[in-house]
């Protein structure tokens, strides 16, 4: 890791304007709290309360910056398994984010049926994903498609790793959002490394660059600045709202974990490597420069405090939760009638 | 009252869906300004516009993707693919993303989207134009495979599958495209999923088949009819699910059951059915289940050599007698 790095620079020295000191003090808790759930999941990894853990740890920033730049129930958010923080951004709960983990029946995403973190939300427009690397991408470009066919103004986004940017998902996906000019953003959060592959081995040429391809920007951002992820997905959805078409957006992250609970990562990773990741932390970054800014240190340690306390709070009303039912294994395969739905049973509905 | 062949019964279904919900769109290369390779979607861009009936590039992961996620936004999309050999590259969106929407997100998301393929071979069409792939699908929970014979029942059928909140992968058999033309009705019918239709009654045996395998029955029906075999056809339609009911009424009363498709023998529909026949009426039963299927190869082109791996009318005829005379 090169000393030029993004994200690896000092605090900056000018002074934030106000109105972003507040959006990082606020993205800054979020953040903590991602953070503080994230390291508890590997707790409960570690005790066999979970079978698998996927972390979002040193993607904070980014995926916090994005999704503050979007509408929350309004855009169709595409996540993938790494999407905890944007999901915490958006407005679901750290008790959701432990239901899943601990697969319990009230997991709102999936009712203990899919891995953690595999976040579906309907009232956030968080819709269902699975563990395909990249399968979702072409459905933003779907959703994107909705909102011309429907004449709204809903935008559809699409968070991605590095990795998903080699499967011809991604390729077919921007193919047709750029010929339509499709309100979709795609971000792909650039960790370096798709489990053990480094980057050079993923793409012969930088992410971003592959936007001119798709006739669309590609632009790199410093993800590991929540302002910097802000600004250009702020940016490239309001393009998309004007019908300018979509944006591929490469955010520079880093992984300070391996891959998943599965995967020892200093069998490919060496200690350079690990404390250059770690130098960018998004976390400790982002505090140096509240400081700098004049957040008191009192201040910070009661939010630091606070995000671990709503964490654990979080795990131990989750594991209070009944298990899925055994007798339910086989529900909803196929759709229910909408009995919940005001006015539109589902025979109705579609008469 | 109007005669149409099964292209323009398909062509009306799409006409009438798209006219009667402005959530219906098509997604398809080569569907809006030539109309289809078939001509199935002719004309329907010129009245619904190049948004609802959109052609897209030849990129089937894509076309199957994005009506996913159209669908997951509230739209109901008609996907076409050019052959059903080429909705292998979709295989994984339609398995690993539309058939699982539903079951893993508890019921919170439905993927209310149409992926329609010609199938079949007998126009020469070899390897990559004349799969018969309607087991894979039906493999799967989650997803309805619908296979028409007639064209009153592709309207009714296609028309179902389009307003239904599952995915449903629908097969025409391009040997039925232009082989009859039927009367259908001008209120618009609509044909339920997972019922099968009585196409002849008779006494002897039950020919249990759906799509190409339907006329193949009749034929050979006909054929066995002076010789004093009375043979009852009941076309499945929809082949997951099965109408298992209408399976076990018709086979309980002949007792002697054929079953029949164009797709390899081995692990194909008729396995399932031969199986469940086994499990639920082996004490009805006078004779084995016999399957007239493909010989386990792929199509090849020479017409002697297509001949000799796809069954017909006379094959269906042999087992007919078969079973009969057991």
């Amino acid at each position: 890791m090169s000393p030029e790095a993004p994200g690896a620079g000092p605090a900056p020295a000018a002074p934030e304007a106000p109105q972003d000191l507040f959006r990082l003090q606020g993205w800054y808790r979020t953040m903590l709290l991602a953070r503080a759930v994230d390291e508890l999941m590997w707790v409960v990894g570690a005790q066999g309360k979970a079978h698998f853990v996927l972390t979002s740890r040193g993607h904070e920033a980014a995926q916090v910056g994005a999704a503050a730049a979007l509408r929350a129930g309004w855009d169709y958010v595409f996540t993938y398994y790494r999407s905890m923080a944007v999901a915490l951004q958006l407005g679901v709960s750290a008790e959701d984010i432990f239901l899943s983990v601990l697969a319990r029946r009230d997991d709102p995403f999936a009712g203990g049926r899919q891995l953690p973190n595999h976040i579906s939300v309907p009232r956030l427009r968080l819709p269902t994903g699975s563990s395909s690397v990249g399968t979702h991408i072409p459905h933003a470009t779907g959703a994107g498609y909705a909102a011309r066919v429907l004449g709204q103004d809903f935008v559809a986004v699409a968070f991605f790793g590095d990795g998903a940017t080699a499967k011809g998902d991604f390729h077919e996906a921007l193919t047709i959002a750029g010929i339509w000019k499709l309100p979709v953003v795609f971000i792909c959060e650039n960790n370096g490394l798709a489990i053990s592959v480094p980057t050079h081995l993923e793409s012969p040429a930088p992410i971003h660059l592959k936007g001119a391809g798709y006739g669309m920007p590609g632009v790199l951002v410093d993800g590991c600045d929540p302002l910097a992820v802000y600004r250009a997905v702020a940016a490239a959805a309001a393009r998309a709202r004007a019908g300018e078409g979509p944006t591929l957006i490469e955010a520079e992250v880093v992984r300070l974990v391996a891959h998943s609970n599965a995967d020892d990562q200093s069998v490919y990773r060496s200690a350079d490597e690990l404390a250059g990741a770690r130098a960018r932390d998004p976390l400790p970054r982002l505090r140096r420069r509240l400081v700098a800014a004049g957040t008191a240190e009192t201040l910070l340690g009661s939010w630091e405090a606070e995000a671990r306390a709503s964490a654990e709070a979080a795990l131990e009303a989750a594991e209070r939760a009944p298990e899925p039912a055994a007798a339910d294994a086989r529900r909803h395969l196929y759709p229910e009638p909408a009995a919940d739905v005001a006015g539109a049973p589902a025979a109705e509905a579609g008469a | 009252m109007t005669a149409l062949t099964l292209i323009e019964a398909i062509n009306l279904a799409l006409r009438e869906e798209l006219a009667r919900d402005e959530r219906v769109v098509l997604l398809g290369q080569d569907i809006g300004r030539k109309g289809g390779v078939f001509g199935v979607t002719r004309g329907l861009q010129a009245d619904f516009g190049p948004l609802r009936v959109m052609d897209t590039p030849i990129a089937e992961v894509g076309i199957a993707g994005m009506a996913i996620g159209a669908a997951l936004c509230g739209l109901r999309p008609v996907a076409e693919f050019q052959f059903a050999d080429y909705l292998h590259p979709a295989f994984d969106q339609i398995v690993n993303e539309a058939a699982t929407i539903s079951y893993r997100s508890n019921g919170a998301w439905r993927c209310p989207a149409v992926f329609r393929a010609p199938c079949g071979a007998g126009v020469h069409g070899g390897l990559y134009h004349s799969q018969s792939v309607e087991a894979y699908y039906a493999h799967v929970p989650g997803l309805k495979v619908v296979v028409p014979a007639t064209p009153e029942d592709a309207r009714g059928l296609l028309k179902s599958a389009v307003r239904d909140d599952a995915p449903v992968v629908f097969l025409e058999h391009k040997g039925s495209y232009r082989r009859e033309r039927q009367e259908v009705s001008a209120a618009e019918t609509l044909v339920p999923l997972g019922e099968a239709r009585l196409d002849r009654a008779g006494r002897d045996a039950t020919v249990l088949t759906y799509g190409i395998g339907v006329h193949w029955a009749r034929a050979a029906a006909a054929a066995v009819a002076g010789e004093g075999i009375d043979v009852e056809i009941l076309d499945l339609r929809t082949v997951h699910p099965l109408d298992r009911e209408a399976i076990a009424r018709s086979v309980a009363r002949t007792s002697r059951a054929v079953v029949v498709h164009e797709a390899n023998r081995t692990l194909g529909v008729g396995a399932e059915l031969a199986a469940f026949l086994a499990d639920e009426l082996f004490e009805s039963l006078d004779a084995p289940v016999r399957r007239v299927a493909a010989r386990d190869c792929h199509v090849p082109y020479a017409a002697s050599q297509e001949g000799a791996i796809v069954p017909g009318a006379a094959e269906v005829a042999a087992a007919l007698r078969d079973v009969a005379a057991y």
